[in-house]
């Protein structure tokens, strides 16, 4: 008697993660191929990023896209100068954006305060606010800086291991 | 039409409250701000002045002499011609009459000088901030004016990375300072020592 799939609880299977660096390996090529970034262009720098974006540096040839939402967004570039008034609405936009996120601080402005360490209303550095992953120095940093950055994001995202999260995960529903 | 000629015709009609036209670079009138909006009116709606164009409007803080200067930029795209207001405040409470309804763009402007300056404009429609968050404490552009220490748990400070780093060059000296400082204690010790140098 062949059995039915159509019940409910029934059908698919277990998944046993024995040897699981070649799925990391495999997710992560994915993943790594196509980190969407967030359009948060604050000043100068947003310039730049335009420019990284468009045809001659061309930053699609990695499968990174510009998003206009965060929700769509895996990456947060931070490019310009970070003032109080904006500083909870980037914390608003980073929180939106869904895990595994990642973010670049672009720019002297982004790290430190830049220019303008000495103003009344910058923010001394995103990280002051949201945890930062590539720092990208410069002023404004070149577009072939800002794409090192974006090689740095995939390095960091390819060395993830994806199948033990998901495995500790599910350990961690079951038990 | 030329600064002076502007200035003769207000004081035909005004007197005693039109000041004596500055001797700088780019002359200014001052007055007094209960006269401000009567003059400013009729730089705008005079037949042959018709200032439709209010440039800049701004402040100088003077913590010296106790003052806020504001400062007004009248021009007139018809005639070509403009001329330059100013009109001293107290500076520990400073009060202006808007201009808000000769020339609309007034009120942005206006907001903008009561943000950094603290200046209060009587009948100014919308008087609020317009650079800083609304909950911001103090007026920047003031002298006086000292940075917070922190805005909603944002602390303002970042040490240096390089703190606590020697300069190469520096620390070479302090180790020959120190080398030196142990060879004349060697030398110091006695004879021996110091034939062996030799």
């Amino acid at each position: 008697m062949s059995k039915r799939y159509d019940s409910a609880g029934e059908g698919g299977g277990e998944i046993l993660f024995a040897n699981t660096s070649q799925i990391d390996d495999l997710i992560n090529l994915a993943r790594k191929n196509s980190v969407w970034y967030l359009l948060f262009g604050l000043a100068c720098c947003g310039i730049e990023l335009l420019q990284t974006g468009g045809p001659r540096a061309d930053l699609e040839r990695f499968g990174a896209v510009f998003r206009a939402t965060p929700r769509q967004s895996d990456l947060m570039i931070v490019a310009g100068t970070l003032t109080y008034k904006m500083a909870e609405r980037a914390k608003l936009l980073y929180d939106q954006m869904p895990e595994p996120k990642y973010v670049i601080s672009m720019g002297s402005c982004a790290t430190c305060g830049g220019l303008f360490q000495l103003s009344y209303s910058v923010v001394k550095g995103v990280d002051k606010i949201i945890p930062v992953d590539v720092y990208v120095p410069g002023c404004p940093p070149r577009p072939e800086a800002l794409t090192e950055g974006l090689m740095k994001i995939h390095s960091l995202v390819t060395k993830e291991r994806w199948a033990d999260k998901m495995r500790a995960r599910r350990e961690g529903t079951q038990s | 039409m030329t600064v002076q000629e502007i200035v003769e015709q207000l004081k035909a009609t005004f007197g005693e409250k039109v000041g004596e036209l500055s001797e700088t670079l780019d002359p200014f009138l001052t007055l007094k701000a209960e006269d401000l909006l009567e003059i400013a009116g009729f730089l705008k709606d005079t037949a042959g002045l018709e200032m439709d164009f209010l440039q800049d409007e701004t402040a100088v803080d003077y913590p010296d002499e106790s003052l806020i200067r504001m400062v007004y930029h009248l021009f007139s795209y018809q005639h070509r011609h403009g001329i330059v207001l100013k009109v001293e405040l107290d500076r520990a409470a400073p009060k202006v009459p808007t201009l808000e309804g000769l020339w609309p763009v007034a009120n942005w402007l206006e907001r903008e000088v009561w943000d950094l300056f603290g200046v209060d404009f009587e009948g100014h429609s919308d008087l609020r901030r317009i650079m800083l968050p609304d909950d911001w404490e103090g007026h920047p552009l003031r002298k006086d004016y000292e940075d917070p220490t922190e805005y909603h748990g944002i602390s303002h400070d970042r040490p240096s990375p390089i703190d606590g780093f020697t300069r190469v060059d520096e620390k070479l000296r302090q180790i020959a300072a120190e080398t030196a400082a142990q060879l004349a204690a060697a030398t110091g010790e006695g004879e021996s020592s110091e034939e062996s140098a030799s």
